[in-house]
């Protein structure tokens, strides 16, 4: 990547104090990128939501790679409250999880570029010393992963990898600690807490994992709670279970959530937003019951029409979104989606030479398509909704 | 857990059983099935005035006559209880670990063979420390500056460390350090008892020479380990807690990276122990090697046989207590 000057004074002040990896030091922008940052957000979207405890604004995520700079998040803004949750879906590779991690502050290395802006409780972290942020990490934001085996370390107990997660950020002995790692098994609901406490992750069932790693991302009673696809690894019966564990611990709390899932199931089930990502961008967002009863984009309405449901005649078939997902080192020019999108002749040519802004089509509810506003809802009325 | 210390101990136990009976069987049985007749070993033990009454006399004595398995018993029997042995005109008594009398020089192979142990067990803690100290640093920092300048100056230098022959760094540092420069003068193993100063100062040439040769291959390892261990999950997981860098790196990371490194250091060390033969030729230490070398040109059986269970002795509880170790290390092998 060129370095020169010329840009930089377009791009907002840069802090002194950026670490390694994660900064936003113009000469790690590609040109395309400078020209999006120069050419200035939206307005009112800026700062931060004043009621929202996290803001997301503009952040992207590239890495450099062998083959190219992979974009993974591109340009991804959105806000989240205390006792919401925020659903985020989307295929594998849309930059679901690379988000969260992201949000984290855990994309390290001089690979990956870190952009744009994460407000968490009125602090912005992309710029903070990464010192500052670990502090944050765990304490303020804690993460639940998809598989709990092979998240949790093998070689220590349950309790002592509880114990040395309150203890990063309490100073206390460690007896306290294990009073307080033993009340929180118990309140994720493991049985024999005391006992438990000192079995090594290999010893726990699947969900009894998964328990056991929400008490230790809970803690430290974070405020934001990001789970990445939590119930993937488990069975059916108890991925409900971990569900509602973590819809009543967020009701307890009155922490923010970020569910991150590919699985339209669980996000009907607990999300209050959604936010549908695809290529590295949100392409629609809005409250789950407008995303999920007049979904506005094409890419959506594919989504909905690969879940399987009960209620419908088998002999119909699930109709899937054609294709694959794209690249993301090459990605489509104008609207990414339109190689794939079966109405993207109506547009006029528009979907392969322009990206489509995300622009409120009914308020709070976002969407980043072409179509006329009455042909899309034309098309959902009559092609889509009757079908699924 | 001790179950499971129990278990390896009767398997140790088990394992120099099978030793002994096959470095017996290999060095009574293959020279006979080769033709080789128990007159012509017992011809060893007689020497200069060799006739056919005291070769048949020493044939007795020394139970040659007897069937190979009670042969073994005795073998096996001498070495706890120890034996009487009468190979000249007086009866010899060959005392408790007994490995019998050497063909040559007909005193008694343990008393000689103990006596070196110091020797090599000095060369081997000695370098062991440098190069498990040095090896593991370098592995860690090269594996966590991966590409850059330091990683590939260190691995560079690792592979020519591995490459190159103990008897080629050894002697270079001999013919630099004490020929050129004459740090040191000849290299003279000095007991610590005696002189713990002299002790090391003598030992640092095959110290090093030694280390660098292993500390490479520990490098290597160790930074393939931490590659792997940095990128799983549960390192993620150590991070998203907010734990500080170096925690993560030494509590998570290392701490997984080091299991297989205690693995293949209990081997190492064990055949170390049995002997560093090139190591200690090339800095004349009259250690455990050099005597297995000796014992190997003059073809003298008891004196071979003593060192190889010697050597199989220091391989085995090597290896227990790594497996004893990686239980402590790993709760996933305690449990099993």
């Amino acid at each position: 990547m060129s370095t020169d000057g010329n840009s930089r004074e377009a791009l907002p002040e840069k802090r002194e104090d950026q670490p390694e990896g994660r900064s936003g030091r113009p000469e790690d922008l590609v040109p395309e990128q400078r020209a999006a940052a120069s050419a200035g957000k939206p307005a009112g979207r800026t700062g931060p939501d004043p009621d929202a405890y996290l803001s997301v604004r503009d952040l992207r995520v590239h890495f450099d790679t062998d083959d190219g700079l992979v974009k993974s998040v591109d340009g991804l803004s959105f806000d989240l409250r205390r006792g919401r949750t925020l659903g985020i879906v989307g295929e594998s590779g849309s930059g679901k999880s690379v988000t969260s991690l992201g949000v984290m502050g855990l994309h390290r290395g001089p690979r990956a570029h870190v952009t744009g802006e994460v407000w968490l409780d009125g602090e912005e972290l992309v710029g903070a010393r990464p010192e500052a942020v670990r502090r944050l990490r765990g304490r303020k934001m804690a993460m639940i992963f998809q598989d709990p085996l092979s998240a949790m370390h093998p070689y220590y107990t349950v309790g002592a990898q509880i114990v040395e997660a309150y203890r990063v950020h309490h100073k206390v002995s460690k007896a306290a600690a294990t009073v307080r790692a033993v009340e929180m098994l118990d309140r994720v609901g493991i049985p024999e807490p005391k006992k438990r406490f000192r079995d090594y992750p290999h010893q726990f069932s699947g969900g009894m994992r998964q328990r056991a790693m929400i008490a230790m991302a809970l803690v430290n009673n974070p405020e934001l709670l990001i789970a990445d696809e939590p119930t993937t690894a488990l069975d059916v019966t108890v991925q409900a279970q971990i569900l509602d564990l973590i819809r009543d611990l967020q009701q307890e709390f009155g922490s923010a959530v970020i569910m991150i899932t590919h699985d339209l199931g669980v996000v009907a089930e607990v999300a209050d937003d959604l936010l549908v990502m695809y290529a590295g961008r949100a392409i629609e967002s809005g409250t789950a019951e407008d995303v999920f009863t007049k979904p506005r984009h094409p890419y959506t309405w594919g989504l909905l029409g690969s879940m399987p449901r009960l209620d419908r005649e088998r002999s119909e078939r699930l109709n899937p979104v054609k294709g694959s997902p794209p690249s993301l080192i090459n990605v489509p020019g104008g609207c990414a989606f339109h190689p794939r999108c079966p109405y993207a002749e109506l547009t006029g040519g528009l979907s392969q030479s322009t990206v489509p802004e995300l622009r409120e089509a009914a308020p709070g509810h976002l969407a980043a398509c072409h179509l006329a506003d009455g042909e899309r809802t034309r098309i959902w009325t009559e092609e889509i909704e009757p079908k699924l | 857990m001790t179950a499971y210390i129990i278990r390896r101990v009767i398997a140790a136990i088990v394992l120099l059983l099978v030793v002994s009976a096959v470095t017996f069987a290999i060095f009574f049985l293959v020279p006979r099935l080769a033709g080789q007749t128990t007159t012509q070993l017992a011809t060893q033990y007689v020497g200069k005035d060799a006739n056919p009454a005291s070769i048949a006399a020493v044939k007795k004595n020394l139970g040659f006559d007897l069937p190979l398995y009670e042969q073994y018993w005795h073998f096996l029997k001498a070495i706890f209880v120890g034996a009487n042995y009468k190979f000249g005109p007086d009866a010899a008594r060959c005392h408790v670990p007994c490995f019998g009398y050497s063909f040559k020089s007909h005193v008694e192979v343990w008393p000689n063979l103990k006596s070196r142990i110091p020797v090599t067990l000095s060369l081997a803690i000695g370098a062991a420390v440098l190069w498990v100290v040095s090896g593991v640093a370098i592995g860690v920092v090269s594996a966590l500056r991966r590409g850059s300048f330091f990683d590939r100056l260190s691995m560079g230098t690792a592979l020519a460390g591995v490459s190159l022959p103990i008897f080629f760094t050894g002697q270079l540092a001999l013919v630099l350090f004490s020929y050129q420069w004459g740090w040191w003068g000849d290299v003279q193993y000095v007991p610590i008892t005696d002189d713990p100063l002299q002790w090391a100062w003598n030992l640092i040439l095959p110290w090093v020479s030694l280390a660098f040769l292993y500390s490479a291959l520990y490098a290597r390892l160790t930074r393939a380990g931490m590659l792997e261990t940095m990128s799983e999950d549960y390192i993620r997981t150590a991070r998203a807690k907010g734990l500080p860098e170096p925690t993560v790196v030494v509590k998570h990371g290392l701490r997984s990276a080091l299991t297989p490194i205690v693995t293949i250091f209990g081997m190492d060390f064990g055949l170390l122990i049995g002997g560093a033969l090139l190591t200690e030729q090339v800095f004349s230490l009259q250690g455990i090697g050099n005597y297995a070398v000796g014992a190997v040109k003059d073809n003298d059986l008891p004196k071979i046989l003593g060192v190889t269970m010697v050597a199989a002795f220091f391989i085995v509880v090597c290896n227990l207590l790594v497996d004893i170790v990686y239980a402590f290390i790993d709760p996933r092998v305690r449990y099993q």
